[in-house]
């Protein structure tokens, strides 16, 4: 399920969605059961931190438990289904250059910085903020409660067999890209990860692409 | 280098104890024994400690902790998991919430391994694996399930689908290889095997004492486990837990001041 590497056949040409999110803004979408999602790490090693919500009822939500408990493994790769907390799946994971996403590391947060780093970190942008004002300018009733252990895409959080979990420099390279297909109608939450206290950025957060293309 | 500690102001160092107090049965509050099968959910105030005891050696006790001031803020596993550079819990470690606080420590442990990715079964899942044995024909013996007995003992506490996180899986044991597929180590548990929950914050806990979504028994027999709620104060200046790493002490710091 990981680590095996899928190229897309899709062109950007024909995507109906092409932006670019800068480091440290959230990007909220509407994807249409069918639409595939294509991230692209434009310059390596940029943490994607994204939530995903069945965009009829937010209620059900990803739920890294049970995307766990679908696959038997922790990491996220081609063939991958990103399960709701309903036991449905919200996507499949059907093209990655990188070859491992992690589900353990969740999102920074000013005040796990303060506990991570220093008490003085705290006034550093995080993304949490980025996904607590995404969900306030959505006006749809969500908050931090709906703001659970997210997808990094991009970030590599190894655990070791006698269960130590570190943090290591991306295996991502600049152009890398994970691409998913929409199994019903989601809302996607990005944060593209501004911190800089770790290497899960290399240290220098960079902008990445999103392409959205409409089923074939 | 100073330690965190000694940079608090002194009336901030005074409201810390010089140290929490060792078990010892005239310590004890309450005990209570938790079916196998069945949930709870309940107060533990700061300053309480609560053991678990898997009788038998083959429990799995799930658990949620929220803030009892403010249920926003709950049990994190990925802040828990980064902070303390590990991917189980033991003794030394503590329970973060979202809110960079300790909500609980981990003073002892005989076990090693405390799960804090699978989460738990839901009915279709748990009926999947184990079949329908509803109340109409088996009564009080019925096959209950992980999510269902969160979403029953949220309820009564105003909370629901939205607080459920992933939960700590107490006495269970799954361990990735280098590709991260996951194993059952049904080897791990044993009988009388405890753990200490030492509550710096005031807790709603919420437990369900219902089999591991990974544990191979293939029949529903989850077994009951002792609860045991004791005063043993908050931890002290100088702490396993609190000295564990600066991370730790951080986080300590954070939660004394929500008590100053």
């Amino acid at each position: 399920m990981a680590s095996s590497i899928v190229e897309s056949t899709l062109d950007p040409a024909h995507a109906v969605i092409d932006e670019t999110v800068p480091a440290g803004e959230p990007w909220m979408k509407r994807l249409r059961r069918g639409q595939v999602l294509r991230i692209v790490d434009l310059e390596g090693n940029q943490a994607v931190d994204t939530l995903f919500y069945n965009a009829d009822d937010p209620l059900e939500r990803y739920s890294l438990t049970q995307t766990i408990q679908a696959q038997g493994a922790l990491y996220l790769g081609a063939g991958s289904r990103v399960m709701s907390s309903e036991g449905r799946p919200l996507l499949t994971i059907v093209a990655d250059t990188c070859g491992r996403h992690d589900t353990l590391g969740g999102a920074c947060a000013c005040e796990s910085n303060m506990v991570r780093y220093a008490l003085e970190k705290r006034y550093m942008h995080c993304c949490r903020d980025s996904f607590v004002l995404a969900v306030a300018r959505d006006d749809q009733g969500l908050g931090k409660r709906d703001i659970v252990s997210n997808i990094n895409f991009f970030m590599n959080v190894p655990v070791s067999p006698d269960g130590r979990l570190s943090f290591e420099d991306g295996i991502s390279a600049p152009g890398k890209y994970v691409e998913m297909r929409a199994e019903m109608d989601v809302t996607v939450l990005v944060s593209n990860c501004p911190q800089l206290n770790n290497p899960c950025n290399g240290y220098n957060p960079t902008p990445v692409r999103m392409l959205v293309w409409n089923p074939s | 280098m100073a330690s965190e500690f000694e940079t608090l102001t002194p009336l901030a160092r005074g409201a810390v104890p010089a140290s929490s107090t060792p078990f010892a049965p005239a310590l004890v509050l309450w005990e209570e024994p938790l079916p196998g099968g069945a949930h709870w959910s309940g107060l533990l105030r700061r300053g309480n400690s609560l053991r678990l005891i898997d009788i038998e050696g083959r429990a799995n006790v799930s658990a949620l902790f929220f803030n009892y001031e403010d249920r926003s803020e709950r049990y994190n596993m990925p802040d828990t998991l980064k902070a303390q550079r590990t991917a189980f819990l033991t003794r030394g470690h503590v329970c973060y919430s979202d809110m960079g606080r300790v909500l609980c420590s981990i003073p002892e442990d005989t076990c090693g391994w405390h799960d804090t990715f699978c989460g738990v079964l839901d009915a279709e899942r748990t009926a999947a694996k184990y079949g329908v044995a509803r109340y109409q024909e088996q009564r009080n013996a019925m096959v209950r399930n992980g999510m269902d007995a969160f979403l029953v003992e949220l309820g009564k506490f105003g909370l629901g689908k939205r607080d459920v996180v992933a939960n700590v899986n107490f006495f269970s044991k799954a361990a990735p290889d280098a590709a991260g597929a996951l194993q059952f180590d049904t080897a791990h548990r044993a009988p009388g095997q405890f753990v200490d929950l030492r509550f710096e914050m005031n807790v709603l806990v919420v437990l369900s004492a219902t089999p591991h979504p990974f544990d191979p028994a293939p029949r529903y027999d989850p077994p009951p486990v002792s609860l045991t709620a004791w005063r043993s104060g908050t931890a002290g200046a100088v702490d396993l837990c609190r000295n564990a790493c600066p991370e730790n002490e951080r986080g300590f710091i954070n939660t004394e001041r929500w008590f100053l």
